[in-house]
């Protein structure tokens, strides 16, 4: 085994002895410690929103300014891929 | 880039419209069933981008000009943020969902906790803006690629 093989070999070993324990560590799914705010949007959202699908009433109303985020994230992909194969396309 | 057989392109003829009606349902539909305007977007371009397979780029590119992709791109964009800030002007918040109660669009009051297609307020404007968007962009990254691919070839040979 040559010396790069080893390093990799111990990298492998030190990452997955950490996912282990975070596994192990992990929350029980299900159960959360702060349930106020999920019980507000279970109860409330078609209420306010009018949407049955929560998850979207969470993404385009509650959390609106996540989604903006996210867009321009898309919009800066779009923008690169588009100049950089535009430009040797002539 | 020559396309491919005409059992595939048959084949593509037949299943996009239903791919189209498909993806525009989950866009229409993304306040009441699983799904929104990224999803939906997703499923229309993947339609689209079945017909840039199955023919070519040269074909496709006679039909829709990049452009005008990047012209839609944007109106989704400004679409969402205009949305948004309306919710300043109306509810004094961002992103304030002022049209919900008022009986103008989507602005029904769902009964019983029942929503239908014409409740929601913003919701469904801005699933479509995002559905916009998402269809125009994910096609204009594979479309550019697949242009550039198709000229390197014609210089290659």
């Amino acid at each position: 085994m040559d010396k790069r093989n080893l390093l990799g070999f111990a990298f492998l070993t030190v990452v997955s002895v950490f996912l282990i324990f975070s596994a192990l560590l992990m929350h029980p799914f299900g159960d959360p410690t702060e349930e106020d705010m999920d019980q507000y949007i279970i109860d409330n959202t078609v209420d306010e929103t009018g949407a049955n699908n929560g998850v979207t009433a969470v993404v385009f109303d509650y959390r609106g300014f996540d989604t903006i985020g996210e867009a321009t994230v898309l919009f800066t992909a779009v923008a690169g891929v588009v100049l950089v194969f535009r430009r040797l396309k002539k | 880039m020559k396309g491919m057989s005409i059992i595939v392109r048959t084949i593509a003829n037949i299943s996009f419209p239903f791919i189209l009606i498909y993806g525009l349902y989950v866009i229409a539909h993304g306040h009441l069933t699983p799904g929104g305007g990224f999803q939906g977007g997703a499923v229309v371009a993947s339609g689209l981008v079945l017909m840039l397979i199955a023919y070519n780029a040269e074909w496709v590119s006679k039909r829709i000009k990049e452009s005008h992709l990047s012209i839609f791109e944007s109106i989704g964009a400004l679409g969402f943020i205009i949305l948004a800030f309306l919710g300043i002007v109306f509810g004094g918040v961002f992103f304030t969902n002022f049209l919900v109660g008022t009986d103008f669009i989507f602005g029904m009051i769902p009964m019983n906790g029942a929503a239908n297609i014409n409740t929601g307020g913003t919701l469904p404007l801005m699933n479509f803006a995002v559905g916009l968007k998402v269809i125009a962009g994910l096609f204009a990254i594979v479309f550019v690629m697949a242009h550039f691919i198709s000229k390197t070839e014609e210089d290659a040979a």
